[in-house]
């Protein structure tokens, strides 16, 4: 296990969102533990895993969207000093997917891990330059102290958990 | 001002921190505090303090090509620019693009505040939703925010359950934090999924890739962007950078700066039209890939007197700024009432002075302006190095300067500074302070019987708006340049000294706090050092604070003049009166040459600072009285805190001997003139209150109290029944 990854592990742990490692054989298994039913998803884009094997909707309708409890994308790096998500905003829909549901299950490759802030803002730059030039960096829930105290899942998702591939 | 003017003004601020000034309170303080904690455990602040500096700087010079460019980049990316020369011109431009839309959703933006595009809006017929949670509250309850970031932190829990319950009358009484998010939660959503229109601000637009970022918490303003097909983005021209790279510094440090989070929860870094797919409620069987995905952006770019500002020399820094509302977080006159007692038509408290003064024009920010004390404490808490405290000086001259009338050459002949006649007579008094101690202490203690009886205190309070519940400074006979004389100079030689200083003999010292200024003097001889207490101008600084520039302009240089012969002659300046030490660090550099400035500035020192330089250097503390343990509460001063010199006095307490226990406060409240201005005792006083409650708890009520500044010592002297006195008479030979 690499240290970016434990760091990225601790990092997510304060803030209060769980991580599964596991692999191309225990994906299944592992998105169907991390999700909560109903789950709609965008196609991860992954050679070796898939969302076919799972419980989770891909495409959905607006009702199927609307009733979702969980959504499901894959996300394009991972921040671990800070714990953040790159989600990028694309035709599949990762941005309201991500975004609507009570519950994000993100997932990514290890290898997909950036140590800190110099080196995501490098990766950012490469995909600017590629024309994917639309992201959000999302760190844990959505949240909101208007109405007098720290309130979790506010518009965006209460809950966060991130499914993370080991090389 | 009218002695009605100051009475309403008084009554305004007593009703604010009746009604608003708990909340605000507990909510400012609480941002303040983990930013505090938030900056403590980030190692590269200040090197990236520097960094967004230099590139606001850039930015802003650069700003017409930045314009250029971000056109460029949102056209080739598919949207639309418009640069707005005002309000009323980016409403226009607004109101074409929404057209006949029913419904707009809107994140939180200042910008739009600024505007007033939703009553612009409502008058066109269009529904606008503001979506962030405290920007909801204060739409249902019409109100204006009371802060940048945090609008609605002078609302309390179980005021926004009152106004919800009332206004929307729910099935369930709202009552707990949760069920008033999911009901707005709830009622905003449908919003969203029901408008044609999405508005957002953006707190940064990088111009070669056309990418607007939003930094925030909630998660509305992605919604916002990305729901309805339309996204209109409204952004003052000063938030332009140049590339993705000069992001970065931008995201790390404005969240700490903000409410003390490294990071938001979201940063969306949107370069529009976006390919998410639009979506559409309507349609419930439709998969999200047949969405039809036609986006429209606009970007409104508004100048609105930003660019009138990039050319004015002083309030050019203004915007740089990043609107973070640390200023505000760490002034202590705003956590005590808020950013409505502050004024300005959309911005408050802080660096709002200048926006205002920008936006819209000086009447906006001079009601309240004078609620900066300059302090500056707000000056190390600003990401972007902002001198806000000059600014709000600045612009206090200039209303100053408006306020002139027709009879002012009789003023002007009358009084001893630089000033029009217009001047508030209150101003003139404090800001000639120097002057009038002078003539007190020479007819002292005639001067001070008379202005303590009762009638003199009514005069003052009605002509010059001086609080008759404040006791005055009382004047000495003998002032500390004559006691010097009188002993017949200095007790140690130069031709035995180690080192020459020259005691800087401020009017306080020199005329009302003399015993702290002759402790010096022994505690200096005792180092081994020859002293000099000669008869030296004034700083200017009770004019600077008074908003009477070119007063303060003609101290510095008389006050320069007199002090560089000292330098020239090898004498290190000692200063005793923080106030005037932070004038000659900071101030002087806007009114002298830059050489003489930074040679002032390289040989001046806070009494403390120079003691402890002096035991560092091998000088021997044996001289001076030991503490013996005895418990000390020490508050350091506003300014001296700002030029990082409390920890020199502690360590010099602490090398005696002492047990000290530093203040927590931002401010004592008294700020110079401040606390004896009748409109503002009681603020100063609610101010003075925290201070007072640390320093009569039980780990503190039993502590020998002393503080650095003068004003400061007159209000611990007012909130406390023990004495306190200057720290250097705890080490003074003769104690």
């Amino acid at each position: 296990m690499s240290d970016v990854l434990t760091t990225f592990e601790s990092s997510l742990d304060g803030l209060d969102v769980a991580t599964t490692r596991t692999d191309a054989d225990g994906f299944a298994e592992a998105l169907d533990d991390a999700i909560r039913e109903p789950a709609v998803g965008v196609p991860l884009g992954l050679d070796d895993v898939s969302l076919a094997d799972t419980a989770v909707t891909v495409d959905p309708t607006a009702t199927e969207f609307e009733t979702a409890r969980t959504g499901v994308t894959p996300v394009g790096a991972g921040i671990a000093t800070y714990g953040s998500l790159a989600v990028a905003a694309d035709a599949a829909g990762s941005e309201p997917v991500s975004l609507y549901p009570e519950r994000h299950v993100a997932v990514l490759r290890e290898e997909e891990l950036h140590a800190d802030m110099d080196e995501a803002f490098a990766w950012l730059g490469e995909e600017f330059a590629a024309g994917r030039d639309s992201y959000v960096f999302a760190t844990g829930a959505s949240a909101t102290a208007d109405m007098g105290e720290m309130v979790e899942g506010v518009h965006g998702p209460a809950e966060v958990h991130v499914v993370v591939l080991e090389r | 001002m009218s002695a009605d003017t100051r009475r309403e003004k008084a009554a305004h601020i007593r009703h604010l921190l009746d009604t608003e000034g708990e909340n605000v309170r507990e909510n400012a303080s609480h941002f303040n505090e983990n930013r505090y904690d938030a900056i403590d455990e980030f190692d590269e602040y200040e090197e990236l303090r520097t960094t967004v500096r230099e590139i606001k700087e850039d930015a802003i010079e650069r700003l017409p090509e930045l314009i250029e460019t971000v056109t460029e980049s949102v056209e080739a990316n598919g949207g639309h620019v418009y640069l707005a020369e005002d309000a009323a011109d980016a409403n226009q431009y607004i109101e074409n693009v929404v057209g006949d839309a029913e419904t707009l959703v809107k994140s939180k933006s200042m910008t739009t505040e600024e505007i007033d595009v939703n009553e612009q809006l409502e008058t066109a017929g269009v529904d606008v939703y503001e979506t962030d949670l405290g920007e909801f509250v204060l739409q249902v309850a019409d109100e204006n925010p009371s802060h940048i970031v945090g609008p609605s932190i002078h609302k309390s829990r179980a005021g926004i359950a009152e106004l919800f319950n009332e206004q929307f009358d729910p099935e369930e009484t709202l009552e707990t934090p949760e069920e008033l998010t999911e009901f707005a939660r709830d009622y905003l959503g449908e919003r969203i999924r029901d408008a044609d229109v999405g508005m957002t601000g953006a707190n940064f637009v990088v111009a070669d890739s056309g990418t607007i970022t939003l930094v925030t918490n909630e998660g509305n303003a992605r919604k916002s962007a990305v729901t309805p097909d339309t996204h209109v983005a409204v952004a003052g021209v000063e938030k332009l950078i140049p590339t993705l790279s000069d992001l970065q510094p931008f995201v790390e440090l404005i969240a700490r700066s903000a409410t003390g989070q490294p990071i938001t929860q979201y940063v969306t870094m949107l370069s529009p039209p976006v390919e998410t797919p639009t979506l559409d409620f309507d349609e419930p069987d439709t998969p999200l890939s047949e969405s039809d995905g036609d986006r429209e952006f606009h970007l409104v770019l508004l100048d609105n007197g930003r660019t009138a500002m990039r050319e004015d020399d002083q309030l050019r820094e203004t915007l740089y700024c990043i609107r973070c509302g640390a200023c505000a977080n760490s002034c202590a006159n705003f956590q005590h009432v808020g950013g409505h007692a502050f004024g300005g038509e959309t911005y408050s408290g802080g660096i709002a002075t200048g926006w205002e003064a920008g936006v819209h024009g000086q009447d906006s920010a001079a009601e309240f302006n004078d609620l900066c004390t300059g302090c500056s404490r707000c000056v190390n808490n600003c990401p972007v190095k902002i001198d806000i405290p000059w600014i709000n000086e600045v612009v206090r001259d200039r209303i100053n300067h408006n306020e002139s009338t027709e009879f002012d050459f009789l003023v002007e002949g009358l009084t001893p500074d630089e000033e029009p006649g217009g001047v508030d007579l209150q101003k003139r008094f404090f800001g000639n302070y120097a002057d009038l101690a002078k003539v007190g202490s020479a007819t002292a203690p005639l001067s001070n019987w008379i202005a303590g009886t009762a009638p003199a205190r009514a005069l003052m309070e009605r002509v010059l708006g001086i609080d008759r519940r404040r006791s005055l400074p009382e004047f000495e006979r003998e002032t500390l340049r004559k006691w010097f004389d009188a002993r017949g100079g200095s007790r140690v030689s130069p031709a035995d000294a180690d080192r020459e200083a020259m005691l800087y003999p401020d009017a306080y010292t020199n005329y009302i706090e003399v015993e702290r200024g002759k402790a010096a003097v022994r505690v200096l001889e005792a180092l081994g050092v020859a002293v000099e207490v000669p008869d030296v101008a004034s700083s200017g600084r009770a004019p600077l604070s008074q908003g009477m520039l070119a007063t303060a302009e003609r101290h510095a240089h008389d006050a320069y003049a007199d002090l560089a012969e000292h330098i020239d002659a090898g004498r290190d300046i000692v200063i005793i009166e923080p106030s005037d030490l932070a004038m000659f660090a900071g101030e002087y550099e806007k009114f002298l040459p830059d050489r003489s400035a930074e040679r002032l500035d390289d040989n001046s020192y806070e009494i403390m600072e120079y003691v402890y330089g002096l035991l560092e250097n091998g000088g021997s503390s044996g001289k001076l009285p030991a503490g013996d343990g005895e418990r000390v509460a020490y508050h350091s001063h506003c300014q001296q805190r700002t030029l990082g010199l409390e920890a020199h006095t502690v360590a010099v307490l602490e090398d005696r001997g002492y047990d000290v226990l530093t203040s927590e406060t931002e401010c004592c409240g008294m700020a110079g003139s401040f606390g004896y201005k009748r409109e503002y005792y009681e603020l100063s006083m609610d101010v003075g209150s925290e201070l007072e409650a640390q320093f009569q708890d039980e780990e503190a009520r039993d502590r020998t109290v002393v503080a650095s500044g003068t004003s400061c010592l007159e209000q611990l002297d007012s909130l406390l029944e023990r004495p306190s006195r200057h720290p250097v008479q705890l080490i003074d030979p003769d104690r």
